[in-house]
């Protein structure tokens, strides 16, 4: 509500849509939600690849057979737990207290970490069990789904760590924090495609 | 200029979808006709008033009247809206009736029994079946006249189009799938048949030949090849798989049981390192 | 060391490929040679290759549409020639793995190199000055999109010389495109060059929807944006929305080519069928995608030629918004033959159908606009009018193809053909050209000869007639698509003709050329001084042609629709400043070469995947970080132009005008 009272002319009573040109926050805050939704349909037809080739297994293994909920669970908690330290984060930032931010960006990145640990390992297991995504098109379509939110935490590590380079380089100045915003925007998501893939993959399969 | 297009609209009529020789092609074409006559019906005036309007509002035309701040009127619209739905409810209707009676896969309805055919897509040739007579028959189709065709297809390699325009529906060949076709010759005939969709370096030689003849003179060419094809067995179907154009036809005595069960779920697979020659 | 990368790569024994990219390179060696020599580099380099301007971007893609369509329609000219030639048992001069590859480029190129940055390049150029605004949203990101597009082009051309094309059509099907039918690197240089592109387009639609939606002259509420703005909003709208699905799927085909996935294969399982499905959920949204802008450039072009408003401005921007979402729910009707039974079929045909009533409601709008009008024949009209007649036609084929019984007999034909180039060209072609001969002007500051765009649209006009009517009815005769030769002879002529029309459109081309060349000669002749040169309703004909970089001195307060129109009538014509508001400093952002290097090093990464180069791979994947690092620390991004500044210049341009 803030926001809006910040464009030109403001005045209750004028609308949203004709206060001018948005300030730059808003402005780069809803393009990067419009880049979130279109990297969600990317995971949307990876979905729906999934689900047609789930039952696919060319005389291979099945998801029944490959897959270990106590696993997925461990690496579920990681990965919401690091959605909990990147709000705790977000908060700090908005205090522009550079200690705890810090505190809290490290431990998302280490439960992230920890995250793609368990699923590399799962992954690994896999794959010397024979059961590789060239098997069949259930296994193509099960690396490539998990494989990709895989990718984008990967990607978003990296991230995190460049931002804690340019929070100690340049501070908390609004350039910094818009991006810090749209990379917790960006963790959240990757949260929410998770949830989407362990009720599908893991828990569908059962 | 209108009169050119016109004549060589015709010349179309005398060959291809608009001269079917079958039941399907001829409830197709009543439907190409109707529909274009339909929206012929708004597409002439509209084409009509744009050349009407624009000559008659031509900047120096004093006469006209201009009116430079009309930009609304709810009668019009109204008009404007209603017309176009009007159409498309007409042709919606016209849509689910027709993918309804011409569903491929509905049989066409016929004292006579129909024939099974069983169709094989390969590079780039086409292969047909006949399951009940145990015969099969490379890039030449015969079929008896008057009697339906009852045809499950599929391909052994990549996706095709079974198409004789002259007969009317066309329907993909695809690996690992069977489509069903029905279509008839109601006169006796050739008539050409080809592949509608693109499958590489051979498509454009991927034409056959549908001869239609009097039922009883499919019998007897049944019973010809029975007696002097030669045998599909698995090692003719694995040179076949092979690819190859311009095939000429060539008929089979023998048919391997369940070939085309076997190619239809994708348990012949095709030599494919033949592809990598250049 | 260089992957699958050999001297035989290069088609010396291919003397047509040969003479063309040899001419190409020549001509490009020279044109680099002629920059040096003329000491320019620093000026293109600077005002041009870094300009993160939308006006600059804007142009540029459009420039390289109009080099791509040269090379698109070159394409189109053999195939004409080819079937032209190829008939009884003739085999043509094109045997069928280079035919095959020449209609898979001509349509690759055609929707994604042509089509695609030409429009991208009108909605680039003309919406901030139709908002009101000083740029857009992301104006970096604005010059990587129009950079990536660039290195999707040169990937494509690069193919002709080292390698070779897909040979798949321009959808690239499986089993076809699988490693096991087209094991060449003509997929992979397919798949690789419109993933980087179409990564610049995804980027371009979600610049443009947050400009649309979040930057706007104060007072500029939805329902007082230009028309034209509407039909951009809905197809950035679109490509934010189905790009992503492109983006996907060809993932999907490149992990089965590189690391034997099974998406689509024949074998473990695969399903061709979804890549179909995938790829038309994508590829109707796209043609959606560049026929609303289309759509909008005619809203303009009709409305200020008429000297009226635009008939029925909220039923337009209705009709659009339905087009949109409705695009996203046909996508069947392209495989009705596919046999997905009666029911589903007969559904998609239907929903295919209703997208017909909003497009039906817009052409009865553009017509009552005409009714009452003034109108002024310039050559944007000429396109508008040719539009109305030949679209409504391309229309009635596309909406008989809708019925799935009707389809069953012309799908893949040259009937289909025909109507997709209906639409194509009596809709985007001439939409775009209509776009460019209106903006041309407020982006040089003098406009196009008229005589010669009249005798381009007739080319182009008639030339589609000849070039397309004979395929309707080839396609009614049987003939499919795609084919290289054919037995019936009597199918000759009319592709004869057929012929003749490409032929016709080649003047038209030919005759763009020679209209710019001679419109820059003689631009005295014809200088835009008023920043109006149509008499325009809308706000970029209410600055100077062409506009300073910050577009505005002040930001318009806008009060209704056709806010220029309106001001006109107003005030005296007198436009800038007459209030004497003071000028506030502008931060406009500093030019920035990231655009360039992440086009560089997403050209290496594409080249080294296509050849299997990986050490060249990890090196262009570096390099694109180490940019993206550079970018990321970049603390001096704007530059601030004082409010003395822009007094002097808003003054000098006002006193130009005087002058005239």
């Amino acid at each position: 509500m803030n926001v809006a009272h910040q464009a030109f002319g403001s005045s209750p009573e004028i609308p949203l849509s004709m206060q001018g040109p948005a300030p730059t926050s808003v402005v780069v805050g809803f393009g990067f939600w419009l880049f979130l939704l279109s990297d969600i349909i990317i995971f949307a037809a990876l979905f729906a690849a999934y689900a047609v080739l789930s039952g696919e297994t060319a005389g291979g293994p099945n998801g029944t057979e490959l897959f270990d909920k106590g696993h997925v669970l461990l690496e579920t908690a990681c990965l919401l737990a690091s959605s909990f330290t990147c709000g705790l984060g977000s908060l700090a930032v908005q205090r522009r207290d550079m200690q705890w931010t810090f505190v809290w960006m490290a431990a998302t990145f280490i439960l992230g970490a920890a995250f793609l640990t368990f699923e590399a390992s799962e992954f690994s297991a896999m794959l010397t069990a024979g059961a590789a995504p060239s098997r069949s098109a259930f296994l193509s379509a099960f690396f490539t789904l998990v494989g990709t939110h895989g990718l984008h935490v990967t990607i978003g590590l990296f991230w995190l760590l460049v931002m804690m380079v340019q929070i100690m380089t340049l501070g908390f100045r609004p350039m910094v924090r818009r991006r810090l915003f749209c990379f917790s925007l960006f963790w959240h998501a990757l949260d929410i495609v998770w949830i989407g893939v362990f009720t599908i993959v893991y828990l569908g399969a059962s | 200029m209108t009169l050119a297009a016109a004549s060589v609209l015709l010349a179309s009529c005398g060959e291809g979808v608009l001269d079917p020789h079958g039941p399907v092609g001829k409830a197709e074409r009543v439907i190409l006709y109707n529909a274009t006559a339909i929206m012929l019906a708004v597409v002439v005036p509209v084409i009509l008033l744009t050349a009407v309007f624009a000559y008659w509002f031509r900047a120096d035309n004093t006469r006209a009247k201009y009116l430079p701040d009309w930009e609304y009127s709810g009668s019009i619209e109204m008009i404007v809206w209603s017309i176009p739905a009007l159409v498309v409810l007409f042709l919606g209707g016209i849509a689910w009736v027709g993918s309804h009676e011409l569903d491929p896969p509905k049989t066409i309805e016929s004292a006579i029994a129909p024939v099974d055919v069983e169709v094989i897509s390969l590079d780039w040739k086409w292969l047909f079946i006949y399951p009940a007579e145990g015969i099969a028959s490379l890039n030449r189709l015969v079929v008896p006249a008057g009697v339906p065709l009852r045809f499950r297809l599929t391909s052994a390699s990549v996706m095709n189009s079974f198409f004789v325009p002259q007969l009317g529906s066309q329907i993909y060949t695809m690996p690992g799938m069977t489509t069903r076709l029905n279509l008839q010759a109601d006169r006796a005939g050739s008539y050409s048949g080809l592949s509608a969709q693109f499958s590489g370096e051979g498509f454009s030689d991927m034409r056959f030949e549908l001869l239609a003849v009097p039922a009883d003179q499919f019998e007897a060419w049944a019973k010809t090849v029975k007696t002097r094809g030669s045998a599909l067995n698995a090692a003719a179907f694995a040179t076949l798989v092979r690819p190859s154009k311009a095939d000429r036809p060539e008929t089979y005595a023998y048919v391997a049981p369940d070939l085309f069960e076997a190619v239809s779920s994708g348990r012949v697979v095709e030599d494919s390192s033949s592809h990598l020659e250049k | 060391m260089l992957g699958k990368l050999t001297w035989a790569a290069i088609p010396f024994d291919q003397p047509i490929v040969m003479i063309a990219s040899g001419t190409v390179g020549l001509a490009i060696v020279g044109l680099l040679g002629l920059i040096t020599v003329k000491g320019w580099w620093p000026y293109l380099w600077r005002e041009w290759i870094t300009s993160v301007d939308h006006k600059r971007i804007g142009v540029m893609y459009v420039l390289l549409a109009l080099v791509m369509l040269v090379r698109g329609f070159a394409d189109a000219i053999m195939m004409r020639s080819q079937l032209a030639l190829a008939a009884g048992g003739a085999q043509g001069f094109l045997p069928p793995e280079h035919y095959n590859q020449i209609f898979s480029a001509h349509g690759t190129i055609m929707i994604f190199f042509v089509a695609m940055p030409f429009v991208v390049g009108l909605m680039n150029f003309a919406l901030p000055l139709q908002l009101g605004v000083r740029d857009v949203a992301f104006p970096v990101l604005n010059s990587v999109s129009f950079w990536l597009t660039a290195a999707g082009v040169l990937l494509v051309n690069m193919s002709l010389v080292v390698g070779e094309f897909a040979r798949t059509g321009w959808l690239a099907y499986p089993p076809l495109s699988e490693i096991a039918y087209s094991p060449g690197v003509g997929v992979d240089y397919y798949l690789w060059s419109l993933q980087i592109s179409g990564l610049g387009t995804l980027l371009s639609g979600i610049n443009l929807t947050t400009t649309i939606l979040k930057l706007r002259a104060p007072g500029m509420g939805y329902t007082r944006m230009p028309i034209f703005c509407w039909t951009a909003l809905a197809s950035n709208l679109l490509i934010v929305a189905a790009f992503p699905i492109l983006t996907a799927t060809f993932a999907m085909l490149l992990l089965d080519r590189y690391l034997d996935f099974h998406f689509f294969t024949n074998d473990a399982g695969g399903n061709p069928m979804m890549y179909i499905n995938l790829i038309w959920a994508w590829g109707h949204p796209e043609v959606y995608i560049l026929i609303l802008p289309a759509f909008g450039v005619f809203s303009e072009v009709v409305a200020t030629f008429s000297g009226k408003p635009l008939f029925g401005y909220r039923s337009m921007v209705l009709a659009t918004m339905v087009i949109c979402v409705l695009s996203f729910m046909v996508w069947l009707h392209h495989f009705f033959t596919m046999g997905a039974g009666a029911n589903v079929n007969a559904f998609f045909g239907i929903m295919t159908m209703i997208i017909a009533v909003p497009t039906g409601v817009k052409v009865f709008n553009w017509l009552f606009t005409l009714y009452g009008g003034r109108i002024r024949f310039t050559v944007p009209v000429y396109w508008a009018l040719g539009f109305m007649v030949t679209f409504v036609i391309g229309g009635m084929t596309g909406v008989l193809m809708a019925i799935p019984p009707a389809d069953f007999v012309l799908h893949n034909s040259l009937f289909l053909v025909a109507h997709f180039h209906n639409v194509a060209i009596g809709g985007v072609v001439f939409g775009v050209l209509a776009g460019y001969t209106y903006w041309f002007p407020k982006a040089f500051g003098f406009t196009l000869d008229e005589r010669l765009g009249k005798a381009i649209f007739w080319c182009w006009f008639i030339g589609f007639y000849l070039a397309f009517m004979p395929l309707y009815v080839l396609g009614l005769m049987g003939a499919t698509r795609r084919m290289q030769h054919y037995p019936e002879m009597g199918w000759q002529p009319l592709m004869l003709v057929a012929l003749a029309g490409a032929v016709l459109i080649f003047f038209g081309i030919a005759l763009t050329v020679v209209q710019l060349v001679v419109s820059i000669r003689t631009r005295d002749q014809r200088r835009d001084l008023t920043g109006d040169p149509w008499n325009g309703r809308t706000l970029e004909w209410s600055i100077p042609s062409p506009p300073p970089p910050w577009n505005f001195g002040l930001l318009p307060q806008v009060e209704g629709t056709d806010v220029y129109w309106a001001m006109k009538q107003v005030s005296s014509g007198t436009r800038s400043n007459a209030a004497g508001d003071a000028y506030q400093p502008i931060h406009m952002p500093r030019n920035n070469p990231t655009g360039f290097f992440v086009a560089f090093f997403a050209v290496i990464l594409g080249f080294a995947l296509i050849w299997h180069i990986w050490w060249m791979a990890i090196a262009g994947l570096l390099g694109e970080v180490t940019v993206g690092l550079v970018q990321a620390w970049r603390t001096n991004g704007e530059i601030e132009i004082s409010a003395e500044e822009i007094a002097m210049a808003e003054k000098a341009l006002v006193a130009r005008e005087v002058a005239a």
